[in-house]
This record gives C-alpha cells, structure tokens and sequence, in this order.
C-alpha cells in the first residue's frame, strides 16, 4: 500500500492474516463474527439514513461509508467505562456505545441539537465544530486521573478516553493544543484519526506535508499508524492504547488511514473536487469485503449467519425509516429551557410572548 | 443589467475586483475546485490560479492570522469562513489582532481585509449552520460590518468592502443566497451608493421599519400587509451596522414618529438596541411610540425543526406595528 510503509495490518485487503511484529489478536472467531455483523449494519445504517435525507426526512447526513472498520474496530475496543468524544461522523462509535439509530437522526432532522444521553452512553453528543471537543476529551481524561479513576493500577477500573477527529481536524488549534495538555498531563487519552483522505474538498496533503502520524512525536505523543480498513488491526491498536492510557502509561495519537467513500455530507458533490480515480483502490480494499472473505475461507462465517444478518439489516432499515418519521417535532417552546440552571425573566417573558402567538395561530 | 442571484453577484464582484487589483486574493476552506459550499467563488480558482484563490488548511484562526500578516505585506485578502458558526475559533485574530492594527500602530499600519461570513438561519441544517454574530463584530471598535440584502447591493458592496482600506466584516444572508434581482454590471464602482449608507426600500409616513440582512425581505412583506390595511411603511435597509447611517433613519422617524427594529439575532444586546438608543438621543422628540424590537430570542438557535418559531416573521412584526400604532 503506498504510504503504508509503517502501518500496523493483521488482515490484508485480500483478507489474508499478516504478522505484525508487535500486535497481534486477541479476538476469537465469535468476537470477529461480532465485529463483522456490527461493520454491516452500520453500513446499511448509513445507507438508510442517506436515502431518508434524499426523501427529505433528514436535514442532512454525513455518510460513514468506508470507515466502518476504523469506527467499529476502535469503538469496540473501548470498555463501558470509558467516555468517547466524536464527530458528525461518527454512527459507527455511537453504535457501539449503544445509541439507537432512530436517537441518532434526531440531530439530523432538526429535532434536537444533542440526542442522547451523554453520560448514559459515555458519548458526548455529535461534535460539529471541528477539533473541539478534542479539548474538552483531553480536559475529561484529565479529570479521570485527578478524581482517581484512572491510572491507579486496577485494571477492572481505570478509565480512558478517547477522542476521534479526522485529517482536517489536525490543523485546528484546539486540536494541537489537546495535544500540548495532554503529553504535559500524561493524561489517559487516546486520540484516534480517522485519515480519510479528505476534509470536504481538501486532500490531507492541504493539512500536512508529513504523514500525520509523526506530528506525535514532536508533540511527545505516541503515535501508531494502522489501516484503517482493517477492522483487526484497528482493535488490536486502539486496545493496547487503551490499556496504557488507562494504566497511566500517556496518550497516544492513532491515525488510523481510510478513505472517505461517499461524500462529505449529502449536501456535497465530490465530483467538484476529485476524479474518482481512487475509488477503485480503495473498493479493492473495502473494510466489510476483506473480513467477510477470511471468515468465509475459514468457515467462521456461513450461509445462515450472512443471511440473518442480511434480514437483521433489512429490519434495522425498515425500523429506520418508520421511526424517523414518526419522530416529533419538538414543542416550540422548548426552545427556552435550558438556556441556563437557574430560571431567567426574560426568557419567561419571551416563552409568554411565542405561547400567545402559537396561541393565535391555532385559533 | 442582469439577473442575478446573491451567490452570482458576490462571485461576480469578487471576480471584478480581483481582475483590476493583483493584490486581490481569496483564502477560506474548500474555496478552490469546490468553489466554497455555496459556489460564492465558482471558477475563480480555475481563472486566477490556486495563488490567488487558496484553499486554506482547516483552521480559522490560522486563516485569518495569515490573512493580517498578508495585508500587512500589501495584499487584500479576502477570507471566508465557510460558515457563521466557525467563525468563533478566530475570535482573538478578529478583535484583539485584526481590529486594533490600525490603532496600536498610531496609523502606520492599516489592514484592507474583507472576511466574507454567511450568516442567519433558515436553511434546516444542523447546530452551529444558524448563527448571527453581528453584535460582537458591530461591537468591536476598528471592524466596519455591513451586509448586503440584495444583488444589487452584493455586487457592488463586496467590492466596496474589498478595497476599503478598514477591516471588513461582510455578512452575507445566506438563506436569501438563491434570490434574484437585477444588476447593472456595466456600471462604474464609483458610482454606486456609498458603503455605509442606509437604504430606504419603500415610502410611507406611519412607521419605519428598520433590519438588515436575512429580514429585510421578512419586512418588506410586512409592509406590504400593513399598506393594504392602509398603514404606511417606511422599509429601511440598514446595510451598514458599523457605522449606522443615522442621518437616514432620523429623517424617516421625524417623518413616521414610529420604529420597529427587526433581526434575527437575540434582542438583548443585539443592533436593535443601539439603533433605539440612537434614535433616543437624536429624536427623542419626534416620537410618537416607543422603539420597539422583533428579533430572535435570547436563546441560542433551536433544532432546525423550530426554527421558524425563532425567526422574526410578518405577522410578529404587524403585532410590533399594531402596539406602536396604537399607542
Ligand atoms: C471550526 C469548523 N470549521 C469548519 C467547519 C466546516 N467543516 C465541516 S466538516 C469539514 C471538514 C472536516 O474534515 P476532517 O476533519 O478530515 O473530517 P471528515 O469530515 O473528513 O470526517 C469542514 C471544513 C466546521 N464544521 N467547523
């Protein structure tokens, strides 16, 4: 793979097992048939919930199509007690945290700004300004030290975080700065980005001229570069991350390398920008593909799994599509509440003014 | 003259601009090939080359901090922010750099830089694609903030902007981006309505309606309900928010003797409040009501599925006009 002269691969694009020299799995084969079911149905997750903003039932939609494995391999590494901070992008890692997919189209219809419970699931919210809330991961992870829930050797308890952002997110200034206070803090985080070739129309080459990976080191970072599409791998690294972060061992920066096979969101064109001339490399090495042909040519996955699964699929989408229209609007004057703990005069004055006027247009 | 939508006349005015000034040059994410999420700067890139039309790395406060060392070199950069709601993460590059070069410098350094910002709502996307952050920016001693509600004004006031020697703040109302008007592209820059003047939109002697941006349209609609109930409306549009024309809004409210000031952004400590002030201190005497304000709540935007609630409409400003005409 060019570019992937350092990166860590258990499973090859044609889904031959690979020796690494350092990871290795430690998953059986019901965990990766586990993994395998999770990377098909936040596929078809993503596809239903394309076609229901193309039907105009979502505002808008960022498809996670092609980072499956980055998403599900990490997402499944974490332990409940972790806390995970993530992007518009990130359904696969809500997934895994739990998060019913008719919860996550609540964002997208305009219904609610944050859908879920954030620490519930210990997932905070869709993060739509770019690189924000690696601070706010980086402050958490912090916080988990100081309050003695991570780094004190018990390894039933200790906490980690982890904060996912792609390539673009990599030059913002809160983004960097997470790094400084988290090397200065050894703080028990893992930062995980997803190197998806591409923020909106710019390829990662706009954002650095080095793979990013190795800003880790000057920032005293440990970094570890895996594919991306190498749901094993992407396991196997973020665990081991985990675990160290959670043992007081310091951050560590994965980039994990993917490519964004959809567009940015379903308001983008991406014809605009690129030609198209890598899509076929990069269907060649589908994350979903290359664990479905090892399970097969291992016998781990049959005709029954793939065909209930098939129907598992089929019923998330319909249970998608009837939930998100049945999602209600919320009541206008809702709006005013939780602008503050404390109570306010002036928004009660405001929330009087909008109940008399909804008030008249009901009459 | 020519049909133009907002996005079209901004482009074109950028377009101008650049051909009679090298030193003209865009810098923004994703403003090359793509042309910007809204297509502002469709084929710009393509005509003046990736030197002159930068797609930028994603960091807003690297953006604008480049663009202050660029115009200290001589250049006029034009920024976007791709949205209103990422313009924050270069708040401290905007008011304490951008803003106060001039001043600290006793003169000796002046920064042309346009930031081209799209703002408002009413575009059903999710958090932080709604913002109005006007109050901060018309807030701010050394920023000129205008806006443009229409092609005509687009096109002419983008290019005012871009070679005003002050720092501009452009906002650019952009769920009204897709509306037509008509523009005389022919005509000479120096012959178009100065920047900072205000614009009266339609005649009428029982009140002033007063906004900019996004609901000027929201008022003229207004208007009109109110002129076939007999109540004449005097529209105008403010265009500037920094500086306020006042000699135009006090000649119409010595005229009407009423005022309603409509905008999107929060009433508290948003423009209608300074421009009530304003009239209080240079018509007090003139009035025949009290100033009175239609504007979005002080809450941040809600989920796009209430937003409507949110913004001001015509029918809450006929109930604005109601109680100033009645009073
Ligand atoms: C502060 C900020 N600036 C700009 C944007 C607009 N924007 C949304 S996504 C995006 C590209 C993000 O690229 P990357 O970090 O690589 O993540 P990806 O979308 O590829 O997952 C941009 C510029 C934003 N959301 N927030």
């Amino acid at each position: 793979m060019d570019g992937f002269d350092s990166v860590v691969q258990l499973l090859d694009s044609t889904g031959s097992p690979v020796i690494d020299s350092h990871y290795s799995s430690a998953l059986d084969n019901s965990s990766l048939l586990a993994l395998y079911r999770d990377m098909v149905l936040v596929r078809k997750l993503d596809e239903q919930a394309t076609a229901l903003q193309r039907q105009g039932e979502l505002g808008l939609w960022a498809p996670l199509i092609g980072q499956e494995a980055a998403q599900i391999g990490s997402g499944r590494a974490l332990a409940q007690r972790d806390y995970a901070f993530a992007t518009y992008r990130e359904h696969g890692v809500a997934w895994c945290r739990g998060i019913d997919p008719v919860d996550m189209l609540r964002f997208w219809r305009g219904t609610m700004h944050q859908a879920w419970d954030a620490n519930l699931h210990r997932l905070y919210g869709y993060q739509v300004i770019i690189g924000a809330h690696a601070l706010h991961a980086t402050g958490y992870a912090m916080g988990a030290y100081l309050s003695g829930r991570s780094g004190t050797g018990n390894s039933e308890t200790d906490q980690a975080v982890v904060a996912y952002f792609g390539d673009g997110a990599m030059s913002e200034g809160d983004v960097n700065e997470s790094f400084v206070f988290a090397a200065t803090y050894q703080a028990p985080i893992v930062f995980f980005c997803q190197n998806n070739q591409w923020a909106i129309s710019e390829p990662t080459k706009r954002q650095s001229r080095i793979p990013l990976v190795q800003r880790a080191e000057g920032f005293g970072l440990r970094g570890i570069r895996v594919d991306g599409n190498d749901v094993i791998a992407c396991h196997a690294v973020t665990a081991e991350a985990l675990d160290r972060a959670r043992s007081g061992g310091g951050p560590t920066l994965i980039e994990a390398v993917t490519y964004r096979m959809g567009a940015h969101t379903t308001s983008d064109d991406p014809t605009k920008y690129r030609d198209g001339s890598d899509d076929e490399l990069w269907r060649s090495r589908d994350p979903i593909d290359r664990l479905r042909i090892y399970l097969r040519a291992n016998e781990v996955l049959n005709d029954t799994f793939q065909s209930d699964l098939d129907a598992e699929a089929t019923s998330l989408a319909e249970r998608m599509r009837i939930g998100c229209r049945e999602l209600p609007d919320p009541d206008p004057l809702s709006m005013f509440e939780n602008v503050y703990c404390a109570p306010d005069a002036r928004l009660d004055e405001q929330r009087s003014e909008l109940k008399s006027i909804l008030a008249k247009m009901g009459d | 003259m020519e049909q133009l939508t907002i996005v079209s006349a901004i482009n074109k005015g950028l377009r101008r601009a650049m051909a009679a000034d090298s030193k003209v040059l865009l810098m923004g994410e994703d403003i090359g090939k793509l042309g910007g999420v809204f297509r502002v700067t469709e084929g710009l890139q393509k005509e003046f080359s990736d030197e002159r039309v930068i797609d930028s790395p994603l960091a807003e406060s690297g953006i604008v901090g480049t663009a202050i060392g660029l115009a200290l070199n001589g250049f006029r950069p034009v920024v976007e922010i791709q949205f209103d709601g990422f313009v924050y993460p270069a708040f401290d590059q905007i008011v304490s750099q951008m803003a106060r070069m001039r001043y600290r410098s006793r003169g000796a350094l002046s920064l042309p830089i346009t930031m081209r910002i799209p703002f408002g709502g009413g575009i059903g996307s999710v958090e932080h694609h709604s913002e109005s952050p006007e109050a901060y920016f018309s807030a701010t001693p050394g920023l000129r903030v205008i806006s443009a509600a229409d092609s005509h004004d687009a096109y002419w006031m983008i290019q005012q902007a871009i070679f005003s020697d002050d720092p501009v703040i452009f906002l650019e109302p952009k769920r009204r981006y897709w509306q037509k008007g008509d523009v005389d592209t022919d005509a000479d820059l120096s012959s178009a309505m100065p920047m900072f003047s205000a614009k009266v939109l339609t005649d009428g002697s029982d009140c002033t309606l007063i906004s900019y941006g996004p609901t000027v349209v929201t008022a003229l609609q207004a208007a009109k309900f109110a002129q076939e109930d007999g109540v004449g409306i005097e529209v105008i549009d403010m265009r500037s928010l920094s500086p306020i024309d006042m000699h135009t809004i006090a000649t119409s409210v010595r005229k009407t003797g009423r005022v309603i000031v409509v905008h999107e952004a929060p009433g508290s400590g948003g423009l209608g409040a300074e421009i009530g002030q304003r009239i209080m201190e240079t018509c007090f005497t003139d009035l025949k009501a009290p100033v009175l304000r239609v504007t979005g709540y002080d809450t941040p935007y809600p989920a796009s599925r209430i937003e409507e609630h949110y913004l001001p409409d015509a029918d809450r400003i006929l109930d604005a006009l109601e109680k100033v005409m009645s009073y």
